[in-house]
């Protein structure tokens, strides 16, 4: 009775081992992927005056391209609190769908530690392998998918951060439209693809320029102004073109574009 | 508290922040609710929003974003012809980059 106890328990380790292993094995694609994507993050971030730990710290602690992009964006161009947290939570808004479909294929005895844990995790690619995977997910298979991107997100960050100085200046000048140039990177093949989507984003270009040049809105600050548009554009497209109900995988392959 | 701390400790408030609102929606659904959201207005909203949010901040302001408008321009027809073509954010950024260091080179 006690040694068939004992070697469940050590079944059970076993496993927990096997399967954070496997989380890492699938991570590994991702870190590679994201370690370029964070070079350039470091490096604007640091080209645009902060101290190359400041980078870090960002990327440590948030994890996600295109909303800490943004943030350190507002940030650089001295924004208040108020619209540096609400730009970031809307684009960050995403993680919400992913966070419910992905708890709902978590094994259902999974804990609200790990929970926690693994959801800090949760990025449009670790999402994207996790859905895909076949059968229910286990904590220790997250956590261990989680550690390779973290790893590649960081050392890009610093490392790009840390040559970010060493450029000429003009060089340094040009790097201004490198975060633009990937936010376009990320929204044109969706249009592309989407007639949709591309109405949606002129929407949001629309309100946008008009709250810009009117000068009736001139009161209305630049984030404010992001954060109107994006809600009235969603919306309309919401309203226009209510997406087909969808699977976890197509959900997954939709979301690995942003 | 001389200014450079305080713009430290301004950066600083403001990272803490942005670490909150990127962990909040992560976190909350997959501890608390473990629901699946009903509404379709809701859910297409979701799906919407990262495209909208990228667009408003990207256009017009990327137009502003370099020495000259010529060569933010350039830079820009440059990332969208590479994007249209499917090629990663890092090559879309690097080209647009060079675009406009050669540009600016010239004007």
């Amino acid at each position: 009775m006690e040694w068939n106890g004992s070697m469940n328990s050590m079944e059970k380790k076993e496993s927990i081992k096997k399967s954070f292993a496997e989380g890492v094995r699938s991570g590994i694609p991702i870190g590679l992927g994201y370690f370029p994507v964070s070079f350039t993050f470091g490096f604007l971030a640091v080209a645009g005056g902060l101290p190359v730990w400041v980078a870090g710290l960002i990327s440590l602690t948030n994890l996600t391209s295109a909303g800490q992009f943004a943030g350190t964006n507002l940030i650089l161009a001295g924004a208040g609190y108020v619209e540096v947290a609400l730009t970031t939570f809307v684009i960050n808004l995403r993680y919400m769908l992913m966070s419910l479909s992905l708890s709902q294929k978590l094994e259902r005895s999974t804990g609200t530690l790990e929970r926690m844990v693994l959801a800090f995790g949760i990025t449009d690619e670790t999402f994207v392998v996790s859905s895909l995977k076949t059968g229910t997910l286990r904590a220790s298979y997250m956590i261990g998918l989680m550690t390779m991107p973290i790893l590649g997100w960081n050392l890009g960050t610093v490392l790009g951060g840390s040559i970010s100085t060493l450029l000429p200046q003009a060089l340094q000048n040009a790097m201004g439209i490198a975060l633009y140039a990937m936010f376009i990177a990320l929204i044109i093949p969706a249009a592309r693809k989407s007639s949709h989507v591309l109405c949606v984003i002129a929407a949001a270009v629309a309100v946008t320029c008009v709250l810009k040049y009117v000068p009736l809105f001139s009161f209305i600050s630049s984030g404010f102004r992001v954060i109107l548009a994006t809600v009235a554009a969603s919306a309309l497209g919401a309203y226009l073109f209510p997406r087909e109900e969808e699977t976890v995988q197509d959900d997954g392959q939709k979301e690995q574009e942003v | 508290m001389g200014a450079e701390a305080m713009e430290l400790k301004r950066v600083l408030i403001c990272v803490a922040l942005m670490a909150l609102v990127t962990y909040i929606p992560r976190v909350l659904p997959v501890t608390i609710f473990r629901k699946q959201i009903q509404s379709r207005f809701i859910r297409s909203f979701l799906d919407y929003t990262p495209y909208a949010v990228l667009g408003a901040l990207t256009f017009p302001d990327v137009f502003f974003s370099t020495g000259h408008l010529c060569s933010a321009v350039g830079g820009t027809l440059v990332a969208v012809g590479l994007g249209y073509r499917g090629k990663s954010l890092v090559v879309v950024a690097m080209a647009a980059i060079l675009t406009v260091y050669l540009l600016e080179m010239l004007l």
